[in-house]
């Protein structure tokens, strides 16, 4: 399927959920999805017929700027050939979003590694934990506002 | 380092002939504890193998820190590993020395400016006698940094050396 | 006279390890492995908990090696400097890591690099793949208990250092591969030397065999071990010779093709399940196997159709792309490594994000060794094939 038709049919499932989408002139084609329908649309992309996105290739957590971070989700589709983009945004004071482990299971690490980057917290993830970097570790490092710690359990941080 | 060094107040014949034999022991059979952290873990792991063969100097690796003298620290050191090389450091018996392999144990490397987890130098956590400085280091530069320790263990003596701060003293 | 009984029963005092989904039963404990450990392949820490020797749970903890690579990404005042910094995350196949990285950012900027480059990238990347392979291998034997092939695979691998040495000066750590070109062009000796490793090396492989692959004692440890089904395999995300030893053939380069892999001729091995199940550790060590001889072939096919050019002409001396992403993602010889790239219209990157094939691939090793026993941990652990520097980044 073309990314025009893809998007059109999410469109068509989600109605008002699906904000934008942008499928010419880009390399990779994406639409972005309300915070809250992001599972249901997740269940949708990979259990329908004519979609079958059965791989989720890429999560990425991401700080926009200006108080808003962001998940974006690549999807692959293994047996038709197919690839898409799903993008989602989400205030940095608030920032959940529905896990979809239970629709990929690669997700579980993945989205760890955003909670512990970025600090997007999933609803529904059956361990959130951080994954990289120490439990007692303060602040989230992929922040453009982070501020390095001066000291760690007393060794000094800067050089 | 040790359990008889510098427990002596003079030297003699005997003493000389008794460091001279427990010194070459000792750096002919430096064991050093299997601790490959990053990229110059393969190198050293290259050192080990065939091509540059470390088994003609005496030294081969052992998996345990009890039983080791030597510990080549190998890659870069962040703060969430940092609590575990005091650890394994703390579990060698003396003598044991600290080889420094690699620019990021040396002082944070490449990591130096923006790395948040990484800690500039394994120095900070622990005592270290040589530091072999690349990234990674050549198989050759690494074997010198072990000739240089062997050269540092040759020089170790029973006597007492004559503390500075004495010497000012009667001066 | 207070009974004893009251203090002894465990739901009194749950033991909760977190990661496990229950309390501790009686009988269980937890065993710890690494972050020191000969086995583990790098720092990684792995809690085991068993009930006597049979395994119940796995609970990977990583991060030890965590060295901020999309921090140093962003904070670069340049494209092009990040890339010593790609080296280093897989550090054993360094030339992939690079490719991946030039290949998203020369998409994002529009531009097609000279064909010589091409080839001399897919040749780097499967001499790359090569060496890869060789020390997975090596490691493996040796962690299930064999030596020798170590040391016999690790002195053929320094026909290939010497080979990237004379290229491009480093043994382990390139920089060679850069956004729009190469760091140095190939010396004059690079063809007979490449040449005569492939005459040295297809000997090496059939020794290999001989000692490793069909010995009785590493095929009972290794087979009906570590089972991946081939139904469940792509939704956990698996890929690389991980994948291919379920029984999938799935590989990037004919599946999604990048530079100039359609213009030769190889096949894909997957796991057949000769010497167990389809998808258990022996398939997959196999797969690497076969996909050196492959890598033989495709260099044998490369080495003589090099076309004349120069390696740098297409090296953009600005690099500012617009604003926007791009998702790009190859086939390292340890799985499919995406590299998503956004830029803000500045000359540095804004975010840079790096989908590892060993953290994914890493994630589902419990479900590989549930029931299974402590020492198939060991077996699966080396079949999986992890580098810590690009599990952690």
């Amino acid at each position: 399927m073309t990314p025009r038709e893809i998007a059109d049919l999410l469109a068509a499932a989600f109605g008002q959920s699906v904000l934008e989408s942008k499928t010419e002139g880009v390399p990779n084609p994406w639409a972005a999805v309300a915070p809250d329908r992001v599972r249901d649309a997740a269940f949708f992309l990979r259990d329908d017929g004519r979609l079958q996105f059965d791989s989720l290739m890429c999560l990425t957590g991401m700080d926009h700027g200006g108080g808003t971070l962001g998940v974006v989700y690549h999807l692959d589709s293994t047996t038709l050939g197919h690839k898409f983009v799903l993008k989602v945004k989400v205030p940095a004071a608030d920032p959940r979003v529905p896990s979809v482990e239970a629709v990929w299971k690669v997700a579980n690490w993945l989205e760890r590694e955003a909670y512990d980057m970025v600090g997007v917290v999933f609803d529904g993830h059956p361990d959130l934990r951080r994954i990289l970097l120490p439990d007692d570790w303060e602040g989230f490092p992929l922040r453009k506002d982070y501020r390095v710690p001066e000291f760690y359990n007393g060794m000094k941080v800067p050089y | 380092m040790g359990l008889l060094d510098q427990r002596f107040e003079n030297g003699n014949v005997f003493i000389t002939t008794a460091d001279n034999l427990l010194n070459w022991a000792r750096l002919s059979s430096m064991w050093p504890m299997q601790f490959g952290l990053a990229c110059c873990a393969i190198e050293m792991m290259a050192t080990g193998a065939s091509h540059y063969d470390l088994d003609r100097f005496g030294i081969f690796f052992r998996g345990t820190p009890r039983q080791a003298d030597v510990m080549i620290v190998a890659g870069t050191v962040t703060l969430k590993m940092a609590s575990r090389i005091k650890t394994l450091y703390d579990q060698m018996a003396e003598p044991r020395y600290v080889l420094s392999m690699g620019s990021c144990s040396n002082c944070g490397g490449p990591y130096w400016e923006h790395g948040y987890h990484v800690l500039k130098g394994v120095d900070r956590i622990v005592p270290v006698d040589v530091y072999v400085p690349g990234c990674p280091p050549r198989p050759e530069a690494l074997m010198e940094g072990l000739m240089k320790l062997q050269e540092k263990i040759r020089n170790e003596s029973l006597v007492q050396r004559p503390s500075p701060l004495a010497t000012a003293k009667t001066a | 006279m207070e009974t004893a009984t009251a203090t002894l029963d465990p739901a009194a005092r749950p033991i909760v390890v977190p990661g496990f989904a229950r309390p501790l039963k009686a009988h269980e404990m937890v065993i710890n492995m690494g972050p020191q450990h000969p086995s583990t392949h790098g720092v990684l820490r792995l809690e085991l908990i068993v009930d006597g020797e049979i395994i119940v749970d796995i609970v990977p903890h990583i991060g030890y090696l965590h060295r901020c690579f999309e921090k140093h990404a962003e904070h670069m005042t340049n494209y092009q400097q990040v890339v010593p910094y790609c080296d280093r995350m897989d550090y054993v196949a360094a030339m992939s890591n690079d490719l991946g990285y030039a290949v998203a950012v020369e998409k994002m900027l529009k531009i097609t690099v000279p064909e010589r480059v091409e080839y001399i990238r897919v040749i780097m990347a499967e001499l790359q793949r090569i060496a890869n392979h060789m020390i997975a291998i090596g490691t493996y034997g040796l962690d299930i208990g064999a030596f020798t092939p170590f040391l016999y695979l690790f002195r053929d691998r320094e026909l290939i250092l010497d080979i990237f040495e004379e290229t491009c000066g480093a043994r382990l750590l390139y920089n060679y591969i850069w956004i729009g070109g190469l760091s140095h062009d190939v010396p004059a000796s690079f063809q007979t030397k490449v040449k005569n490793f492939v005459r040295v090396f297809r000997p090496t492989i059939t020794e290999i065999n001989n000692l490793l692959s069909y010995n009785a004692i590493f095929v009972k440890r290794t087979a009906d071990v570590g089972v991946l089904p081939a139904e469940t395999a792509v939704n956990y995300g698996a890929s690389g010779p991980v994948l291919r030893g379920s029984g999938v053939k799935w590989d990037l380069r004919k599946n999604d093709p990048y530079s100039v892999y359609d213009r030769f001729q190889f096949e894909i091995p997957v796991g057949e399940g000769k010497r167990g199940t389809v998808g258990d550790c022996w398939d997959r060590y196999m797969v690497r196997v076969h996909e050196m001889e492959q890598s033989l072939n495709i260099i044998e096919q490369a080495i003589d159709a090099i076309p004349p050019g120069d390696v740098q002409s297409a090296i953009p001396k600005r690099i500012r792309p617009e604003a926007g992403d791009v998702y790009v993602r190859t086939e390292t010889p340890k799985g499919d490594m995406g590299f998503y790239v956004v830029s803000d219209g500045t000359a540095s990157p804004y975010r840079v994000k790096v989908r590892p094939p060993c953290f994914v691939n890493l994630s589902f090793i419990a479900a590989l060794c549930r029931g299974a026993m402590i020492a198939d941990v060991i077996a699966v652990l080396g079949s999986i094939d992890i580098v810590l520097g690009e599990v952690d980044r």
